[in-house]
């Protein structure tokens, strides 16, 4: 049992004009098993949320807590917050070239297990886990994301989670950009690794189709930087009919 | 004997192809008024059947190209021999032809190479260049129509070398030449990679590697001359640098003439700076007389780590070093994988991951 707690956190970025807030101060707590569906207007602070708690040098953190398990999470270099069980699935996954995604994937097990994966098991477990998501097996060989399709990223967004068996994850629009079938394919994915893993999930979209699949036990409304509502599975629905309207100050 | 007309005079530092080097370093290299030692160090194990190896009178063995640098000029007045490689025609070599230097010591040497690759030949030819040394060469490459020639030089000096060098290829009709320079060793290194086309139908792809450490001076000149029609051109030279006053000069000249209509051309040059101190100077440099040309660009980028790239690594719990390490090793690769000799291509890596390791990147 694990348990992520994010406590009146505060977020700025340096722009050119100075520094500038946009996270203002958010409340929430997951806990392994729980799966919480974040929602609200484009440039509300969503990404910024996920960026921060994993840890983008881009975010300047100026007030609040986010502890997993009682540990300082903002106090982690990058790396530790992953190999202490937080992974982001993002928004848009980054290029690297001349990293093949079957290295880039060894790599990554190797640093979070601490050990390398057993050669002979290995292979087969990449296998299956990309056959699990409808993944070409040719996938291995591609540099990390370059030429992916928008969908196809998000796909090797959520292999990687299956890999790593993250206790809790942050999926940021996992579901943009995924066609019908892909996101059948990965809500089930992501079903399956919260099933045997216990995970607890932080679902932030923007539509509730996913929310179909992936059914939350608590939606949350984000605006101007906090989250201004919480309620159950019926809020998704309400807030596709009516909008952010009644959220959004002038 | 001297083929040195009186035109030419020792470079001051202010002429455009000399402005860069640190003159003061080459061990009067460059000095028209001092003589270099003339004693061939380019040696190989064995050579494979279909090719020849011998040592020929400078006199017996003219220049095929002209040539307005000073240190080439200098090598080839001060070599009264000339190394000559040749590939027979028809002859497909599946091994490459491997030739080294190795610590030449602390006396000047000049070297006159000539690679003869015959007709629908078909081989790679590998320089190895290790140790110490203070060397100037004029390496002259012939490929005769429908020949094809991989021409890989390895600077893996140590460093304290200095190395001058002019490698020349004249492509013949419907040959395909690439050339791999790898330069990592050595104090100062100045090469010159060139070429001129002989045909219609020939193809030069040069690519390039380098990573400059604290103190090196690494700088490639390249040059490519469009003087006929229907060849194509590809150059990409991907450099690294690191430490305090490494440096690195890249010039990509490329010249399409006005008889070398449908030339096909481009270039490309990325630099990495991976520390304070160091600076990469990059001029790629296109001037097009024909208005009849397939397709004519370049590009060069001189940037730090990409922080989403490496950011994207650590959220998948690879701590910072090894994420640097992974991006430079994707970097590289493109050009890397070319060499196609896989015992080299783990050495080189091995050797930039040593440069990675000896300094505090960030
Ligand atoms: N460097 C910057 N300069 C100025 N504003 C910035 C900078 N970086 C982020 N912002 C702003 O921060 C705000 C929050 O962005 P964020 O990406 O977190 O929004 P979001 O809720 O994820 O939006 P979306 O639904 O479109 O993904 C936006 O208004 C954005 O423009
Ligand atoms: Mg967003």
């Amino acid at each position: 049992m694990s348990t992520l707690d994010i406590k009146n956190l505060q977020v700025a970025v340096e722009t050119e004009e100075g520094s500038k807030q946009i996270l203002r101060g958010v409340d929430l707590t997951i806990n392994s098993g729980e799966t919480h569906a974040i929602m609200g207007p484009n440039g509300s602070g969503k990404s910024t949320l996920a960026y921060s708690i994993a840890g983008h040098p881009k975010y300047t953190i100026t007030g609040g807590s986010v502890t997993l398990d009682g540990v300082d999470v903002l106090a982690m270099s990058v790396d530790e917050r992953a190999k202490a069980g937080l992974f982001l699935a993002m928004q848009y996954p980054v290029e690297v070239p001349g990293v093949s995604v079957s290295n880039f994937l060894r790599t990554s097990v190797t640093a979070i297990r601490g050990e390398a994966p057993k050669v002979r098991t290995w292979v087969g477990e990449v296998k299956e886990a990309m056959a699990a998501l409808s993944m070409d097996p040719a996938f291995a060989e591609r540099n990390v994301n370059e030429g992916f399709s928008g969908g196809e990223k998000k796909r090797h967004e959520i292999l990687q989670m299956e890999l790593l068996k993250p206790k809790i994850a942050i999926l940021d629009e996992t579901d943009s950009g995924l066609d019908v079938d892909a996101l059948r394919v990965v809500s089930e994915g992501v079903n399956r690794i919260k099933e045997s893993n216990d995970l607890g999930i932080m679902l932030i979209t923007h539509y509730t189709r996913i929310l179909r699949y992936i059914q939350p036990d608590f939606v949350h409304v984000f605006s101007a930087g906090r989250i201004v509502e919480a309620g159950g599975p019926e809020l998704a629905n309400k807030l596709e009919e009516n909008g952010y309207a009644e959220y959004v100050t002038a | 004997m001297s083929t040195l007309t009186t035109n030419y005079l020792t470079p001051t530092g202010r002429e455009e192809a000399w402005r860069f080097t640190p003159l003061n370093r080459l061990q009067g290299l460059h000095d028209l008024s001092i003589t270099i030692a003339d004693h061939p160090s380019l040696h190989c194990d064995e050579m494979p059947i279909g090719v020849t190896i011998s040592s020929q009178p400078s006199l017996e063995t003219p220049p095929s190209s002209s040539t307005d640098d000073v240190a080439a000029l200098k090598a080839r007045s001060a070599s009264s021999t000339v190394t000559v490689l040749a590939i027979a025609p028809d002859a497909v070599i599946n091994t490459p032809i491997f030739l080294k230097r190795e610590s030449l010591g602390q006396i000047s040497e000049a070297s006159r190479v000539v690679i003869r690759a015959g007709n629908h030949s078909k081989a790679t030819v590998v320089v190895e260049n290790a140790g110490s040394a203070i060397l100037s060469e004029d390496v002259e490459i012939i490929l005769e129509p429908g020949a094809s020639l991989t021409f890989i030089t390895l600077q893996e000096w140590e460093n304290d070398a200095i190395h001058l060098g002019r490698h020349h290829a004249i492509i013949g009709k419907d040959a395909t030449f690439t050339s791999i320079v790898v330069t990592i060793g050595g104090s100062l290194v100045r090469l010159l990679p060139t070429v001129e086309y002989a045909g219609p139908g020939s193809s030069a792809e040069m690519l390039g590697l380098y990573f400059a450490g604290a103190g090196q001076h690494l700088e490639h000149r390249i040059h490519v001359d469009h003087n006929v029609g229907h060849a194509k051109s590809r150059v990409n030279y991907k450099g690294a640098l690191s430490g305090e006053s490494a440096r690195t000069v890249w010039i990509g000249d490329v010249f399409i003439r006005a008889a070398a209509e449908a030339t096909d051309t481009y270039e490309l040059n990325r630099n990495l700076l991976l520390s304070d101190g160091a600076r990469a100077d990059s001029v790629p440099n296109l001037e097009i007389e024909t208005g009849d040309i397939v397709g004519a660009g370049h590009a060069s980028t001189t940037g730090r780590f990409d922080d989403e790239q490496l950011f994207y690594l650590q959220s998948r719990g690879i701590p910072e070093a090894e994420a640097k390490r992974l991006v430079i090793r994707g970097f590289f690769l493109e050009i890397l994988s070319k060499i196609g000799i896989e015992a080299i291509e783990e050495r080189i890596m091995g050797r930039i991951d040593n440069e990675l390791s000896s300094v505090v990147i960030g």
